[in-house]
């Protein structure tokens, strides 16, 4: 059995900054990861876009990845590779079991607190309920991109992407930039799912199509992918009889969406909601399991790696509070919540006593808006929404004292006009 | 005496495996496909059906197989430690028009002496089965019904039979029967002739093809009729304890929803009649999952939301005509056998069958049957990680580090698991594919599918077995194309060095 203050489970961004920000304010704390490295997802994206805001700087994923491990080996932290946990225990309040499955054995951990930070799994064509053949050649993105950029494997030549979201479109410029041929972007939604700049630079930069309104309804190929069938949708997203029809290719990526790894955090109890796929929190990014954080994708599927970081480090100094008032001392917990064209709004709860930040999505874009908490007198204006682009809300601990005496808080999105 | 055993499904390889039980037998057994168990015999229901829905008027000898199969099952699983369950099955009805079609199989249990088949009602239904639908209003219940992992049986009886001395040939497909004065000589194969004296054809699906490479049998055809099933994740909640079963009509075969031995819940088939020509289909379609969604909510309280679905997949059943399977041996040509048209319960039947084919060959071309001594009647299963206590977890771990090293997060598969898999497959003359490896490990079965993984267990693979990682094969089609560098840009040699 070994002591700790905090583990942070997984080494990608969040559990890196975590893990970084929770050394420096004093706390014993242990970074684990299953992999052999640091880094997690990032390390395979040799793309840039990483840490504009958390670094200052436009890097590639790489590199991104490579300065946090600096960060994360200057804090003196701790930390165990290779390090699968098994389970979680919670015995009491301030004091849980992790165990850890590790080549030397079996490894407990007696901890007050956890940073979960295991970031997200991808969805499968079985999840988005494609019909069809499983022949070789279907491949997450996320699987066809660390084969290319971690192994030097080229995954597929003709390719059809499913989904337009910031993963599908990397990858389907990293495809066209090896000479494969990227056949077609196919996305469900009317809307891209990516970044604008993405659309443009991954996709018209490339002569790549982009198939909107459109879905994959099946998958052909006995042996290895021969081709997939397409058909335009309706309003309420469902294929159109009569409208289908195929693009040969020997390869489909699927790049429909993340969801957040929660596995562990369900098995304990924690409280998971429905909109972010995510655990409920509170404003230190607390679960409903008092001392275990969430940060990163594992809270909420973030768009911006930095925004993760910067979860990893609030739920540190949420562990630094915890560990130091034998627990979180805060009473009034003030729901935050959903407005008008508001999909999802994280964290949850909120207090008077602090900063904090809220990471809101929209439902659907809209031009010329107010991003609104009508409680606390905030309005920010912002030019267009996309359910793409995260909302990143700071909230000074002044602002939030006018929630005093509220029953909630409300996050909404309203018409310029 | 040589006997050539065409094809390893689950009939196949449990006639290898009695056979394997008798001195003066050389036993060898042929596969298309580079593993066992590929055919139907992996994409199944997965039941021991107790044998009370065969009507013995019109399928004597399946009926007695049937009911003699699941008794054999029951040693069978003891013996070659495989994962199986017997948790009765429930016939659903909602109605009395239903009730008297369900009423019906406990008379046909009477005549197959399928003993505890009876009916319940409301209280009883529901403590049997707490996540019955509310609707239901009665149940035939078949006590002695189970469920197994019908991909690790083959693979179990398969292990054994080799350990007892048969030899196993992958990516072997027999082209011909090849008989020379009528009598068979033996087996043209894509790499060879191979010499037999008694040929036994249990070619599933094909069988009728091979039937009449020999001359026999030219009317007989076998029509693919297609099954297609739901998988859901471990984690959702509704995990019905016994088999259910909604009342087959004269339309729909009636649709099962059942937690399988390794706790997902599964829905299915469907029955679809396809084409002749559609052997290898096994697609799955909108049509067909959605039917099954609306049957499993018949018979279920409730159903674990689409999102919970992990995998969606079909089989194909080798449908005979008139649904008669066809078990004979022929003095004409003078050594073949057909065990054709082995549709459902083919699974359940299966040792049943094997000892019924050994005993027709045995009269058939009068050979004294003597039991070897030595014949060794276990099979242990792989060591696993998950599902044993943490204690245990590090003492295995301390004799081996490999134990230690998590490859599969969703089930908890290590690395030893996987190269004790690929040294089991070397055993038994499979060669190592990432599907192999799945289905004996469990990696890539989980909610991500394999996308965490899949490379992983390539790159153990390739170093295990000397072969670059994007050859590594996934079934029959390697992982991916090469290197990426050089690939799409013209040098090929250079494509090799990965
Ligand atoms: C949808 C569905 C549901 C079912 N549910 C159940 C159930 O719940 N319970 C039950 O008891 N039964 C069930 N069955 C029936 C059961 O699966 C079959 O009866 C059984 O698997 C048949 O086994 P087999 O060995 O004859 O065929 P297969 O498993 O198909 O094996 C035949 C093998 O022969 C090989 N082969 C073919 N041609 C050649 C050739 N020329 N040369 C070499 N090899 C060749 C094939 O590759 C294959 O591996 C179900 C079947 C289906 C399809």
């Amino acid at each position: 059995m070994k002591e700790c203050e905090v583990v942070v489970l997984g080494g990608g961004p969040a559990g890196m900054a975590a893990a970084a920000r929770a050394a420096g304010l004093g706390l014993n704390a242990l970074l684990l990861d299953n992999r052999e490295t640091l880094g997690g997802i990032p390390l395979q994206c040799v793309h840039p876009g990483f840490g504009v805001h958390y670094f200052g700087e436009d890097l590639t994923g790489t590199l991104f990845a490579y300065r946090l491990m600096e960060k994360v080996e200057k804090s003196g932290v701790e930390t165990l590779l290779k390090a699968h946990v098994h389970s979680i225990e919670v015995e009491a309040y301030d004091e849980k079991l992790v165990n850890v499955i590790t080549r030397e054995g079996v490894l407990r951990l007696r901890t007050k607190a956890i940073i979960y930070a295991t970031g997200a799994r991808e969805r499968t064509l079985f999840e988005l309920g494609v019909p069809g053949g499983r022949p070789a050649g279907v491949f997450t993105a996320g699987e066809a991109q660390l084969l290319m950029d971690l192994y030097g494997v080229l995954p597929g030549k003709e390719i059809v992407i499913v989904g337009s979201g910031d993963v599908g479109l990397i990858m389907a410029r990293r495809f066209a930039l090896e000479n494969a041929k990227v056949k077609a972007v196919v996305e469900i939604m009317p809307w891209p799912g990516g970044l604008m700049r993405n659309v443009v630079q991954c996709l018209m930069d490339f002569n790549i199509p982009l198939l909107l309104n459109h879905a994959v309804v099946g998958v052909v190929g006995r042996r290895r992918v021969e081709k997939v069938v397409v058909a335009k949708v309706d309003e309420e997203l469902k294929p159109i009889e009569g409208t289908e029809f195929e693009i040969p290719c020997d390869t489909v990526v699927v790049a429909a969406g993340l969801r957040p790894n929660v596995d562990l955090l369900e098995k304990i109890g924690c409280s998971i909601d429905q909109a972010t796929g995510g655990p409920i929190v509170n404003d230190l990014l607390e679960t409903t399991i008092p001392g275990v954080f969430a940060a990163g994708n594992a809270l909420v599927i973030n768009d911006l790696v930095d925004y993760a970081a910067e979860q990893g480090e609030r739920a540190a100094e949420g562990a630094k509070l915890f560990v130091e008032n034998g627990g979180l001392q805060t009473t009034d917990w003030i729901p935050v919540s959903r407005g008008r064209n508001v999909r999802l709004a994280v964290p949850h709860y909120m207090c008077t006593e602090r900063d904090a930040t809220i990471y809101a999505r929209v439902l659907r874009p809209e031009k010329n808006v107010f991003v609104e908490i009508p409680e606390l007198q905030v309005r920010k204006y912002v030019a267009a929404v996309r359910p793409a682009e995260m909302l990143r809300l700071k909230l000074t601990r002044e602002q939030l004292k006018q929630a005093d005496g509220c029953d909630k808080i409300t996050l909404t999105v309203v018409p310029r006009e | 005496m040589k006997i050539v055993v065409i094809g390893a499904g689950i009939v196949g390889v449990s006639i290898a495996r009695v056979l394997s039980m008798y001195d003066g037998l050389d036993v060898t057994v042929i596969e298309k496909q580079a593993d066992v168990g590929w055919g139907a015999s992996k994409a199944n229901t997965s039941i021991i059906h107790p044998g009370h829905e065969e009507n013995p008027r019109e399928h004597p000898l399946r009926s007695k197989l049937c009911v003699e199969g699941n008794r054999m099952w029951r040693t069978w699983v003891k013996e070659l430690d495989i994962p199986a369950r017997w948790p009765g099955e429930l016939m659903v009805f909602t109605s009395s028009e239903e009730e008297r079609e369900a009423r019906r199989y406990v008379e046909l249990a009477k005549l197959n002496g399928v003993t505890g088949v009876r009916v319940v009602y409301d209280r009883e239904l529901r403590n049997l089965e707490p996540w019955v639908n509310p609707a239901a209003t009665g149940a035939v219940y078949a006590p002695t019904a189970g469920t197994i992992s019908p991909f690790e049986a083959v693979i179990a009886i398969a292990e054994n039979a080799v350990e007892n001395g048969v030899k196993l040939l992958t990516e072997t497909e027999a082209r011909r029967i090849i008989v020379k004065g009528g009598v068979v000589e033996g087996v043209e194969t894509n790499r060879g002739f191979v010499e037999a004296d008694v040929v036994v054809n249990a070619a599933g699906i094909h069988a009728d093809e091979v039937s009449h490479s020999a001359g026999v049998e030219e009317e007989f055809r076998i029509r693919p009729r297609k099954g297609e099933y739901l998988i859901y994740d471990e984690d959702a909640s509704v995990k019905p304890a016994r088999i259910l079963h909604t009342v087959p009509t004269p339309l729909t075969k009636g649709v099962y929803a059942l937690t399988t031995v390794h706790g997902n819940l599964l829905v299915g088939p469907t029955a679809e009649d396809l084409p002749y020509e559609a052997k290898e289909d096994v697609s799955t379609t909108d049509k067909g999952l959605k039917l099954l969604s609306r049957e499993a909510s018949k018979l279920l309280k409730e159903l674990p939301p689409k999102s919970k679905v992990v995998r969606t997949f079909a089989g194909l059943r080798p449908e005979p005509p008139k649904g008669q399977w066809l078990i004979r041996a022929y003095t004409d040509p003078w050594g073949f056998l057909n065990v054709a048209g082995i549709r459902s319960p083919g699974f359940t039947a299966a040792p049943a069958i094997a000892s019924y084919v050994v005993q027709l060959i045995a009269e058939t071309y009068d050979i004294q049957l003597r039991r070897r001594e030595k014949w060794n009647p276990y099979r242990v299963g792989p060591t696993r990680v998950n599902g044993v206590g943490l204690d245990a977890v590090d003492s295995i771990i301390r004799k081996n580090p490999d134990y230690g090293e998590i490859l599969c997060y969703c089930r908890m598969v290590s690395k030893a698991e996987v190269l004790e898999a690929v040294e089991r497959m070397k055993t038994i003359g499979v060669k190592p594919t990432l599907d192999g490896v799945k289905f004996r490990v469990y990696a890539g079965l989980g909610k991500c599918q394999g996308s965490f993984c899949r490379w992983r267990v390539a790159a153990v693979l390739s170093q295990a077995t000397g072969v670059p990682l994007y050859k590594v094969a996934v079934g029959a089609e390697p992982y991916a194309f090469g290197d990426v560098k050089v690939l799409l840009k013209g040098d090929p040699s250079a494509s090799e060095g990965v």
